[in-house]
């Protein structure tokens, strides 16, 4: 049984949102590089499902975690080497990826499609986008703190590498969400450019998680629209619309 | 008194070299310990230690019920980051189950304005960024407070205040303080004890018998001129 409209249109949001939230963190613990590489694992997995003959999302999302693990692990050592390692391992990942899937298949994969879905996957889509907005919502004072000083957030009984653990785990999941609509070469921007727009504009954290939400989920909807009418792939659509949300942010900035 | 940290022969290393080495020491329940010792010694890394923030060998003994307010030296925080003094103190209090209610009384503890706490934080001077840390660290009713160089990037007469306000709170909320700091005329005014730190000499005891300008000379290869207060408190 396919979805419904309505129901595609309540999963875009819930993806979008989940993506946003998310970017807020990424960008104020300045893991953009990460965030935007870190995509490029699901490429890997995603070839690799194909020629195992399971569901896609499986490899993507197996990967993705991995690759969560992998920075997480990275992070504890000196930020320089992190920085580099992330930038070699996730550029082979795109290479042994774009190995494994070829064709249209491969197409699909880096940018996106606007295919239709069936109930159960975006029923578990729906399912995995509360559970992140959820943690991001019910954790944020305890990531906030974590945040700005590890060690404050250590003596008020945080367990920090747990905390930053499920953060990364979520955001992993939160790519394999948004893989559908923009591909593993941009889905990592989709979490990243709402977020960074609004910081520019934000002048407190819930005017940034305001901001960061709308502007993700309004990309979202009207690229999904636009690429459906124009019979183009939908991740550059998206990615586009939001680039342009964050230069109109840049000269809102300068006017203030 | 009953100690609140017991501290026995503490070691910590970072791959081949060795930062600490054979520290002990105890702080006795409502006293003031300054940590001094040059650059490098290691008095970050001992309370990062002491907090559990990195491995290390020995025994690091907390009294049960203890809870400790940490205010690090100095953080590497965007400017532009978009998390207002009072997004932060929230933060805090949700975290260690203060009441709401607790933040402004901890603002006006420190003395820092209301306009202050409505700014972000990148955005605030260096004093007022250690009064909103202090009043950060103070929410949550710690019995501890660990400070470490509290006057980093604050000017002199506001170096003065932040010692005075330290002081102050220590006796109203009845807290145990973990100091480290350069200024030698704060710790011989202030401190019960003194912990030095030296890869040769390390050295704890009363701030007359450890801030003799011999100790201090060699030390910290220099002597240092500081001003006794005898006509203390």
């Amino acid at each position: 049984m396919m979805m419904s409209e309505t129901s595609g249109l309540a999963l875009s949001i819930g993806m979008a949102a989940a993506a946003g939230l998310v970017g807020c963190f990424a960008v104020m613990r300045r893991m953009s590089l990460a965030s935007d590489a870190l995509s490029h694992v699901a490429l890997p997995g995603i070839g690799l499902a194909i020629v195992l003959r399971i569901h896609p999302a499986v490899g993507a999302t197996a990967m993705l975690a991995l690759g969560a693990l992998l920075i997480w692990g990275l992070e504890r050592k000196t930020r320089i080497s992190t920085e580099t390692i992330i930038g070699v391992v996730f550029s082979a990942a795109l290479a042994i990826g774009s190995m494994l899937a070829t064709g249209e298949e491969l197409m699909d994969a880096l940018l996106g499609t606007p295919a239709e879905m069936r109930l159960w996957e975006g029923a578990l889509g729906l399912v995995g986008s509360a559970a992140i907005i959820t943690f991001l919502l019910t954790q944020r004072e305890r990531l906030v703190v974590s945040l700005v000083s590890a060690d404050i957030a250590r003596t008020s009984g945080i367990a920090v590498d747990r905390l930053e653990l499920t953060f990364l785990l979520s955001f992993a999941l939160t790519v394999a969400l948004g893989l559908r609509y923009l591909g593993v070469l941009l889905m990592g921007s989709l979490v990243i450019i709402p977020a960074a727009t609004a910081k520019y504009l934000a002048k407190s954290l819930t005017g940034m998680f305001t901001i960061s939400v709308s502007v993700a989920v309004l990309s979202t909807i009207l690229g999904e629209w636009m690429a459906s009418r124009l019979h183009r792939p939908t991740g550059p659509i998206i990615i586009s619309i939001a680039a342009g949300f964050f230069f109109v942010s840049l000269l809102a900035r300068r006017q203030r | 008194m009953a100690n609140v940290l017991e501290v026995e022969k503490l070691e910590v290393r970072f791959g081949k070299s060795t930062v600490l080495e054979g520290l002990s020491f105890a702080v006795a329940e409502g006293s003031a310990l300054a940590v001094i010792g040059p650059n490098g010694s290691g008095k970050t890394v001992l309370f990062r230690a002491l907090i559990g923030a990195i491995p290390f060998t020995g025994a690091v003994r907390w009294a049960a019920g203890t809870r400790i307010g940490y205010v690090p030296q100095k953080l590497d925080i965007e400017r532009d980051l978009p998390i207002t003094g009072r997004d932060f103190l929230r933060a805090k209090a949700s975290v260690s189950k203060a009441s709401p209610s607790e933040i402004g009384r901890m603002l006006e503890l420190v003395s820092l304005g209301q306009e202050a706490a409505a700014a972000p934080i990148g955005a605030l001077s260096g004093g007022q960024f250690q009064r909103l840390l202090l009043a950060c660290a103070l929410l949550g009713k710690p019995n501890v407070l660990l400070f470490d160089e509290p006057t980093s990037g604050v000017d002199e007469p506001g170096e003065e205040r932040l010692y005075e306000m330290i002081h102050r709170l220590q006796q109203e909320e009845r807290l145990t303080l973990l100091l480290i700091s350069h200024e030698l005329n704060v710790v011989y005014r202030y401190a019960d004890n003194v912990l030095c730190l030296h890869r040769e000499h390390p050295c704890f005891g009363v701030p007359e018998e450890i801030l003799t300008p011999g100790r201090i000379a060699e030390v910290y290869g220099t002597p240092l001129k500081y001003h006794r207060h005898h006509d203390d408190e």
